[in-house]
């Protein structure tokens, strides 16, 4: 029996490498704001685990190297995950004195390097596998719900981020309410305008150029200019529309930021729509033209849905996007999970800043999965089995 | 029955298709041949209306054509494409359906119109039904094409270049399945095609198309005897015109008194056939069946160079 060597699996194992043995696993702080102290995996961790999770590194670097079978790779790369989360929570426990709370105990480089490594690993078998879109979702899923059951289960209790969370609670889940709300509510809004303004630009040639060179300036204005942009004329709307400032719209807050990432969305919706009615075959418009459909049939019956997975990747962008944009918001006091980001910022508490983006992060890439899923399910023709 | 008079479109300046005038008879089938750009797919979309003509009338069995909207007009009329143009999306069975859909037909009356079609066609449709266009052979997706521009039963079959993307011996099989199809429905067709020889195998009347114009509108017959210029000439193929003779004839008529030894032929296949039977076998004369395999006499090769040559 010959031993043959994964190339990404040497990379993946140097990873490990430094993360187990060279870079430390947690950092104590005596309170929330002062420089922390490193702790590497020994010291972090009660006798007896620290070791076996060295171990359990060493296995997983000769495991990685070699070329072992995929579904085997996945499985350890799954249960690593597993098994780091739940060690850094009991981190948290070892590291804090009794009866203490002012000191904050933090996942360190190494934590986030294993981490990385044993992710990388777990992509890369998944990617190998070609799961069907249903299922990455179910994977999602369930990922989801381990994180839920360590969150619930106040594995995690001990850790700066979750004391963080602690302190504000009720704030965390109003924010995030406004965050969903911003990103999804600009990209609804952006569908409903953009979807039909790309079926105009589509249809009216003259329109198309003049429309996506707009969208494309309006998308490389900087955030906080157009939020500049836009006090202004808001302002003025608050003050001469009657009604206006019952709704909330004013020169700062909410309708700014909404109205910011509508703008933003419009592009890769409208784009999109073109590019995806522009694909439609030739010959199967001609053909419903010449059976005798009126323009809206051939829209809706052959060229919408022939054009549905563009347009859907367009909206996954934008999703994917508003999410991310959406932090911004707090800057103009438009809410969202970017008033726990600035708020750390302005205090230097890391932890604080953590607590904003970890959430965002987790939300744009479960809404990429779940997209990129549901656009490759439209993109596959049915019944290919026969 | 359809009266075309003094159509005329114009693009800009140039007139695509000029003054044309022709009457189609019920029930035939009629070619446009010409050089590619003379204005055939123009001529031809003005009948259902795809293009709106600059000047002149359609008329189509006495009614104007722009008496109905153009859709309506388009659903009465089937119309078949070049590379088919199935929706990519819908499986056989539901672009088959198309029209009748648009229509409201009653759903048991759909499916038993889609499941003749497709029996109609050699598709077996419990097969063919449920898969989707990319799942079939360019013959297959030909044929489809043209049952769903059959499904609502049209008077009417325009076909624009139809049997052009295919191969040599699948192209052969669809005209004669064309053929057959023509007798079954007794749908008057207007094919649009370049290939002569084409032309020649399915027509009953042929227009000539040059710059816009119609420069001959007559029977295969005719114009083999008598091009009315030099441009029909060659576009014949002035070499090729003793055997487009005998390829439009059939057998039976061909057909003398007497016995003959050797492999028989079918009364209903072309005289040039005939012909080519005759020179592979080395023989002076062949029997001919009919289809029922009586014995109908024979068929000679001093009488096919008899009916080759240019009538007198
Ligand atoms: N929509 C159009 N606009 C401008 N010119 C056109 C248009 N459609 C066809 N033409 C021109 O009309 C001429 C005849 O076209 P067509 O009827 O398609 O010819 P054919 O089918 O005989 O090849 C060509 O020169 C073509 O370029
Ligand atoms: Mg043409």
């Amino acid at each position: 029996m010959t031993f043959r060597i994964d190339k990404l699996g040497v990379v993946i194992a140097a990873l490990l490498a430094y993360g187990a043995f060279l870079a430390p696993f947690a950092n104590f702080r005596a309170n929330r704001i002062v420089p922390g102290e490193a702790r590497g995996i020994l010291e972090a961790l009660p006798a007896g685990l620290g070791a076996a999770l060295l171990g359990f590194a060493v296995i997983a670097i000769v495991v990685v190297v070699l070329k072992t079978p995929t579904v085997f790779r996945l499985l350890l790369g799954l249960a690593a995950l597993l098994a780091l989360a739940i060690l850094v929570g009991l981190s948290a426990g070892h590291l804090t004195p009794p009866e203490n709370t002012y000191a904050r105990v933090s996942p360190a480089s190494g934590f986030w390097l294993l981490s990385f490594a044993f992710a990388l690993l777990t992509a890369d078998a998944l990617a190998r596998l070609r799961l069907s879109p249903l299922a990455r979702v179910a994977l999602l899923a369930a990922v989801a719900a381990a994180a839920a059951g360590l969150l619930v289960s106040g594995a995690w209790d001990g850790l700066s981020i979750l004391k963080e969370y602690g302190s504000r609670a009720d704030s965390f889940w109003l924010e995030a309410g406004r965050h969903v709300v911003l990103a999804l509510g600009s990209l609804v809004a952006a569908t409903l305008v953009g979807l039909p303004l790309g079926i105009l630009c589509h249809r009216v040639e003259a329109l198309r150029a003049g429309v996506l060179n707009v969208l494309n300036i309006i998308q490389t204005i900087p955030s906080i200019a157009l939020f500049g942009l836009l006090i202004a004329p808001l302002g003025w709307i608050a003050v001469h529309v009657p009604g206006a400032a019952a709704l909330g719209i004013r020169g700062i807050g909410a309708a700014p930021a909404f109205i910011a990432l509508f703008l933003y969305s419009l592009l890769p919706v409208v784009a999109n729509t073109v590019v995806g009615l522009a694909g439609v075959p030739r010959d199967a418009n001609d053909a419903a033209r010449g059976i005798g459909m009126t323009d809206g049939q051939r829209l809706f019956r052959v060229e919408l849905p022939l054009a549905f997975p563009v347009i859907l990747t367009g909206i996954r962008i934008v999703l994917v996007q508003n999410i991310g944009l959406a932090t911004i918001a707090a800057l103009i006091g438009g809410g969202g999970f970017g008033v726990f980001v600035f708020q750390g910022i302005g205090q230097t508490a890391m932890d604080l800043v953590l607590l904003g983006a970890v959430p965002t992060v987790a939300l744009a890439f479960a809404a990429a999965i779940v997209l990129d899923a549901a656009t490759e399910l439209s993109n596959r023709k049915p019944g290919r089995a026969a | 029955m359809i009266e075309i008079d003094s159509i005329t479109k114009r693009y800009g300046e140039t007139a695509v298709v000029d003054s044309v005038s022709m009457t189609i008879a019920p029930h035939t089938i009629t070619v446009i041949v010409g050089t590619s750009g003379s204005g055939k797919t123009t001529l031809m979309r003005m009948i259902n209306r795809l293009v709106e003509p600059t000047s002149g009338t359609i008329l189509i069995d006495g009614a104007d054509n722009r008496s109905i909207p153009g859709y309506e007009l388009r659903r009465r009329i089937g119309y078949a494409i070049q590379g088919h143009g199935l929706f990519p999306h819908r499986t056989v069975a539901e672009n088959i359906a198309t029209v009748p859909t648009l229509l409201g037909w009653e759903k048991s009356r759909i499916a038993a119109k889609v499941k003749e079609l497709l029996s109609l066609f050699q598709l077996d449709p419990a097969a063919f039904g449920p898969r989707y266009p990319h799942e079939l052979s360019g013959g297959q997706q030909q044929r489809v094409g043209v049952a769903r521009a059959l499904a609502a039963e049209p008077n009417i079959l325009l076909m624009d270049e139809p049997f052009g993307a295919l191969d040599p011996v699948i192209r052969a099989k669809a005209q004669d399945d064309l053929l057959a199809i023509q007798k079954h429905f007794g749908t008057t067709i207007v094919l649009v095609t370049h290939d002569m020889e084409e032309a020649f195998h399915l027509a009953d009347r042929i227009a000539v198309m040059d710059k816009g114009r119609i420069v001959q509108y007559a029977a295969p017959e005719e114009m083999l005897v008598n091009p009315a210029t030099d441009f029909v000439e060659t576009l014949i193929g002035a070499g090729e015109r003793p055997f487009r003779l005998l390829s439009i004839g059939a057998v039976a008529d061909a057909a003398e008194a007497g016995e003959a030894e050797g492999e028989p032929i079918a009364a209903a296949s072309s005289q040039r056939d005939a012909l080519s039977a005759l020179l592979w076998s080395g023989r002076e004369a062949l029997p001919v069946v009919g289809a029922d395999g009586a014995r109908l006499g024979r068929v000679t090769l001093a009488g096919l160079a008899r009916r080759a040559a240019r009538p007198q």
